[in-house]
């Protein structure tokens, strides 16, 4: 018995191994030969990680529908951008613009670069008050830059008190969460109190990571989240998807036109409508000034070069992401990401149709 | 020239020996191989120097000496410094020690001289595996479980006894210095106390009888006979458990707060050098503030350096004073 099993094993092992030899060979020559459909064909890209549950859903649905194969690996947004500069990936992803330093470098080699929106996402101000529920608590933009400037540190502030009527705030010290690590929220967030508050924009600034003056640093979301939740009278701000995974108590802000609106998906999609977008698209949603709109919101890009070195790939890259920005959308919602809005939409099918190979458009309608 | 006189040594003794060439050639292959492996962990070594030296450059140039004593870090303006993260990698390390070394030796006399055999065994075995679990569990189990206690009883009990002491004030967030340091020490127990336990095993028993048999107690045979003995293996073991808590990232990063300010209270937020490097690396972008994580990254470099220079100078003093009064 145990004769004719290894005399059956190297038979198999070698088939086996053939089998695992051809079908490795298989793939890349299939991608390289033009002539071959685009099917076999697969594309690499690396980026940020807020949207990185809702591209993985989108290509792997779009491997289901066409066979195309899409590698994307989440390493953060500066690591998407770098990558795309030294050419390394297909496309890149961000939840920033980047620098004019960063594109002067990248159009250096490559050309023009296109930052397309592909969702839109909120950033929730989450706080941990005993007896005070989810979007019962009002705060405006300036008050949020004045907490995290550490010049408002307790509740019980006249100012926290006086958009608060009728809530028992408490008489305790604030604590301040922020995230420690770089990131597209921090990113956005830090966006937004720039624009409401000039002390903030001098004083600390915009970017993936800042000099906080106060309080404490979480790693990540779950980091953020986890302080907030623990720690008593601590005020802390995280994406709105994570904030409703883990039914967090979220404030509700007080938009341009002077509303107070709860972070939902549609309240971000909204925002898209109330600001003067760029052919570019290189905007920032926050403070938007549309009635029904939540202002901590930001567009998340995939970052494409306008002109393709290779032209299956250029063909395929500019088919999946006009197919995401279309189709795509439907998985928005379920995953906790907003849909982009019509206007928004017409404007990434323009910037898909200017990709070209050699001068040829590589789409058309 | 000194590497091919050593290298005909060793094999022309054997050669005189009577030994056959093959066997010669043999020899001489495996020297070369070993000193191949050898040169390849100094080249590694200097390799990454020069790698970290270069990325640095954009700092180096632009901050030089100040970057050492400069207490800010805005990515914005590009203004970097190094010292709340030199001061919070020290301090935390130091609170680990405090708090690990007389644990670890405690547990070590303990396994090693008074524990029946039934009880040694499966004891250290356990501790050994306590070092096996990943530093990132460490972490998570930190932040969820061990800074809710820190926070309350720990830290508002220390803050309303011992509040007068700087040491002690400040709001008890949970997260900081204090649980940095305690966590720090979880991770370097097991070290301290599995190294300590085998150099204490390796003092020999005439040592101990010899002290017995003048009338000492078990504690006096400890304290004057296997200690002084394995004092630099001691010393060793402690170093060791030091440079791990320097270089600690996860864990520290999880539950420090990573607040960039030098404080003299353990209950406010730090940031040690490594939890600085882990939480911003991915994101960063421009030559500087690159250039400015990788410094630091050389400057812990240099700090482990120096204290295993500091450590490798204590042992070495000690032997040579036991070897006088020997």
């Amino acid at each position: 018995m145990s004769k004719l099993v290894r005399s059956l094993t190297i038979p198999f092992s070698v088939l086996l191994i053939a089998a695992v030899g051809f079908s490795a060979c298989g793939g890349p020559s299939g991608g390289t030969s033009s002539s071959t459909t685009v099917k076999s064909a697969s594309l690499t890209g690396a980026g940020a990680t807020f949207p990185a549950p809702l591209y993985t859903k989108w290509f792997d649905e779009y491997h289901k529908l066409t066979g195309v194969k899409v590698n994307y690996q989440p390493i953060g947004s500066g690591g998407g951008i770098s990558q795309i500069i030294e050419g390394t990936v297909d496309f890149g992803a961000s939840d920033g613009i980047m620098t004019a330093e960063q594109q002067s470098k990248a159009e250096s080699r490559r050309g023009p670069i296109l930052h397309i929106p592909m969702t839109s996402g909120a950033v929730a101000v989450v706080y941990n008050l005993a007896g005070i529920g989810s979007g019962q608590l009002k705060l405006s933009g300036d008050i949020l830059a004045d907490i995290y400037l550490k010049k408002i540190t307790k509740w019980n502030d006249p100012a926290v008190a006086s958009l608060n009527p009728g809530i028992a705030l408490p008489d305790a010290p604030i604590a301040v969460v922020h995230r420690s690590d770089g990131s597209g929220t921090t990113y956005i967030f830090t966006n937004y109190l720039s624009k409401i508050s000039p002390e903030w924009g001098s004083r600390v600034g915009n970017a993936t990571s800042v000099n906080w003056p106060g309080d404490i640093g979480g790693q990540g979301n779950a980091g953020v989240a986890g302080q907030v939740q623990q720690i008593p009278n601590s005020i802390g701000y995280v994406e709105l998807a994570y904030a409703e995974q883990n039914k967090m108590s979220w404030a509700t802000l007080k938009n341009k036109a002077g509303n107070f609106i709860e972070p939902t998906l549609e309240a971000t999609t909204r925002a898209a409508e109330g600001v003067i977008l760029p052919d570019d698209m290189k905007v920032m949603l926050t403070d938007s000034g549309n009635a029904e709109a939540y202002p901590v919101v930001g567009f998340t890009w995939m970052l494409v070069y306008v002109n393709q070195a290779d032209k299956s790939k250029g063909e395929t890259l500019a088919k999946v992401l006009w197919w995401a920005i279309h189709e795509g959308q439907e998985y928005t919602g379920a995953l906790g990401y907003a849909r982009l809005a019509d206007s928004v939409v017409t404007r990434a099918e323009n910037q898909l149709l200017s990709i070209k190979y050699q001068e040829q458009p590589l789409l058309s309608r | 020239m000194q590497n091919s006189k050593t290298m005909q040594a060793p094999s022309h003794k054997r050669g005189n020996s009577g030994t056959s060439g093959a066997r010669r050639l043999g020899d001489r292959i495996f020297f070369n191989a070993t000193l191949i492996f050898a040169l390849l962990i100094v080249a590694i070594l200097i390799g990454l120097l020069i790698v970290l030296n270069m990325d640095a450059m954009p700092a180096i140039n632009k901050f030089g000496l100040a970057f050492l004593t400069d207490s800010s870090w805005d990515p914005v303006k590009e203004v970097f410094g190094a010292l709340p993260a030199i001061y919070g990698t020290l301090l935390s390390s130091i609170i680990g020690l405090v708090i690990a070394v007389p644990v670890s030796l405690g547990a070590a006399i303990f396994l090693a001289e008074l524990a029946p055999r039934w009880l040694s065994r499966p004891g250290s075995f356990l501790i050994e595996m306590l070092a096996a679990i990943p530093s990132v569990i460490i972490g998570l189990w930190g932040l969820f479980v061990m800074v809710p206690v820190i926070r309350n009883p720990v830290e508002s009990w220390l803050g309303s006894t011992l509040g007068f002491l700087p040491l002690f004030q400040g709001p008890p967030f949970g997260v900081g210095f204090l649980a940095a340091g305690v966590i720090l020490a979880i991770m370097i127990i097991p070290i301290i106390t599995a190294v300590s336990r085998e150099v204490m095993e390796a003092v020999p028993d005439t040592q101990r009888e010899a002290m017995l048999a003048l009338g000492a107690t078990r504690w006096e045979m400890i304290q004057k006979a296997v200690l002084p003995y394995c004092r630099s293996g001691l010393t060793g073991a402690i170093i060791l458990g030091l440079g791990r808590a320097l270089g600690e990232t996860m864990a520290v990063t999880m539950v420090i707060g990573n607040s960039y300010a030098i404080t003299e209270s353990l209950f406010s937020p730090g940031v040690t050098i490594a939890s600085k490097i882990a939480s911003e690396f991915s994101e960063a972008s421009g030559d500087v503030y690159i250039g400015s994580l990788v410094e630091l990254a050389l400057v812990l470099f240099v700090i482990t350096l120096l204290v295993n220079i500091i450590a490798r100078l204590l042992v070495w003093r000690m032997t040579t004073v036991k070897a006088v009064i020997g």
